[in-house]
């Protein structure tokens, strides 16, 4: 904890009456706000990033009109939301209609409290972290289903529905598919399992855990309301699913939720697949040591940069899947292979394969 | 007061509370959230024990799963309000008794005698390298293994029995075969036919 240590002890030497409770918790708001607001630029330069991205896919130019190359769309769009009026339907449960993206945005942030950005860059270190993670992400869901039954309309309660099926049913293929990290790793720590990768880039996860790395990207995207699983949304069958009544900050705020996942899942990915804050090039001769100066923090989200590309290139590529054909593939599929995975993984931990065991 | 006591009395205060707007709640749905509200205070008040484990675990099966499905069960019912409150006066003579048989009951055997601290000392406060799931597993799967097996064979059997409930003989039941949807070609469908320019079979009436 160099660097938070460092600020802390400036505080604490600048100001002497600045102790105690008052203190580490006003500590760990500017902790929590230095995580917060880039956060949030992350999350608007994403959905820039998503539109450019699909629209070269698509052959168009995607957004070029707000700014140089359309660089200032994203706050043109967060202003525009900003200002617009906020519907309440007919009959609506005005409460939980106004909780509901409350339940949304505040689980998607309270999880990264846990994240390790690089060796001592996180806000705590708590020693059951990913469990802590998967709790705190399955409260989401509750966003999700209020909006739809609050909202008092017929779409919206169809769309949480599905999304709540949906969620629960994939939530256990995560636990299932990061049951085989944990148990190469021997840690529920996310610390101590980006520690235990240490070594070079044959030492991640990636290479035992192939299938489980692909499992959990997809199960990201379901997770998450991604295409092709976008069936919560599904514009074409129920209009806009959950969000439908949602106008204004109510409906960004689950724009919000929804990216701030997205980037959550990615490194995620990055943590339990590739080796979280370790160079690429650790352990190679000369090569390494030229890149030993690049702090953890940059190859955190270099390598989390490629999976939040891959929710992309997977939007623009794949047709939307059939509401059983998903069921399907988590019950039937997924559930049964990672079940098997964890044996197979039981058996290398055993005979101590590879240098990950 | 330390700020341990601060958050006990808060975590405190809200389980109680929750617990009885769950409980006199008219809409099942608010009542669902009261009660996910009860698990998070009781979740605040383990940790408080230096249990984090056991919080994290309440959250992600009750909150996380079970509750979900109150929900989206309470979602597809049309309850109807009035049914709910027929006969709350009833009940109420009836109720009171049970409720107070079941205080005085848990007065007498958690009472100061069995579990005050002259019985039960305060445990000593944990060191911060101190790993409840590590200390938690090794006694699961040492001291406790059978009866850890047992649980588990019994919770399968249980959905076995679900499953077996609501199954359906081959013959009534509707399904897909996805191979054969999957395995679908333009020709099995779409049937192409060539019609010829001036036909004059073509009835045009």
């Amino acid at each position: 904890m160099g660097f938070w240590n460092a600020i802390t002890n400036f505080i604490t030497q600048t100001i002497p009456w600045f102790d105690g409770i008052l203190a580490s918790i006003i500590i760990i708001l500017i902790k929590a706000f230095a995580l917060i607001i880039p956060l949030m630029l992350m999350v608007a330069y994403f959905t820039y990033a998503e539109r450019k991205v699909i629209g070269y896919m698509q052959l168009r130019l995607g957004p070029n009109r707000v700014g140089p190359k359309g660089w200032l769309q994203p706050i043109a769009d967060a202003v525009k939301l900003m200002f617009k009026e906020i519907i309440f339907p007919t009959k609506a449960d005005v409460y939980l209609y106004l909780l509901a993206p409350v339940l949304a945005i505040a689980p998607a942030i309270a999880v990264w409290a846990v994240i390790p950005l690089d060796a001592d860059l996180y806000i705590a270190n708590l020693d059951v972290s990913l469990l802590y993670i998967l709790a705190v992400g399955s409260i989401g869901v509750y966003g999700i289903i209020l909006a739809g039954w609050a909202s008092n309309s017929k779409y919206p309660l169809l769309g949480a529905l599905r999304s709540a099926s949906l969620l629960v049913s994939y939530e256990i293929v995560i636990g299932f598919a990061l049951v085989t990290v944990v148990m190469i790793a021997g840690s529920v720590n996310l610390n101590a399992i980006v520690e235990a990768q240490k070594g070079s880039i044959l030492h991640w996860y990636w290479i035992p855990l192939f299938p489980m790395m692909i499992i959990f990207f997809i199960s990201a995207l379901v997770e998450t309301n991604r295409a092709p699983f976008d069936v919560v949304e599904g514009e074409s069958e129920i209009v806009g699913g959950t969000h439908v009544e949602y106008s204004g900050m109510t409906f960004a705020v689950f724009f919000l939720a929804e990216y701030a996942n997205m980037i959550l899942m990615a490194i995620l990915a990055v943590i339990m697949f590739f080796g979280g804050w370790h160079s690429p090039f650790e352990g190679v001769p000369y090569i390494g040591e030229f890149f030993s100066w690049v702090p953890g923090l940059v190859w955190v989200l270099a390598k989390a940069t490629f999976f939040m590309f891959a929710y992309l290139w997977v939007r623009a590529t794949f047709p939307r899947f059939r509401y059983d054909q998903i069921m399907r593939l988590s019950w039937k599929v997924f559930l049964p292979f990672t079940i098997a995975w964890i044996f197979v993984v039981a058996l290398m931990t055993q005979l101590k394969i590879g240098p990950w065991f | 007061m330390t700020s341990a006591q601060i958050l006990f009395y808060t975590f405190s205060f809200f389980l109680v509370a929750s617990s009885l707007i769950m409980i006199f709640a008219k809409n099942a749905a608010k009542a669902v959230l009261f009660l996910v509200l009860a698990f998070f205070s009781v979740a605040g008040l383990w940790i408080l024990l230096e249990a984090e484990f056991l919080a994290i675990t309440l959250i992600l099966v009750y909150v996380g799963a079970v509750m979900v499905l109150f929900l989206f069960v309470i979602k597809m019912l049309n309850i109807d309000k009035s049914t709910l409150r027929a006969k709350f006066a009833g009940y109420l003579p009836l109720g009171l008794i049970v409720a107070a048989i079941i205080v005085a009951e848990m007065t007498m055997v958690l009472g100061h005698e069995q579990f005050g601290l002259n019985i039960y000392p305060a445990p000593e406060k944990a060191s911060a390298d101190y790993s409840n799931i590590t200390i938690l597993a090794l006694q699961l799967y040492t001291d406790y293994v059978y009866p850890f097996e047992l649980a588990a064979v019994l919770l399968l059997i249980a959905i076995i029995a679900a499953i077996a409930l609501v199954h359906r003989p081959e013959q009534n039941r509707k399904k897909q075969d996805i191979s054969e949807q999957v395995s679908v070609r333009a020709k099995d469908r779409l049937r192409i036919v060539s019609i010829a320019k001036n036909n004059k079979e073509v009835n045009n009436d």
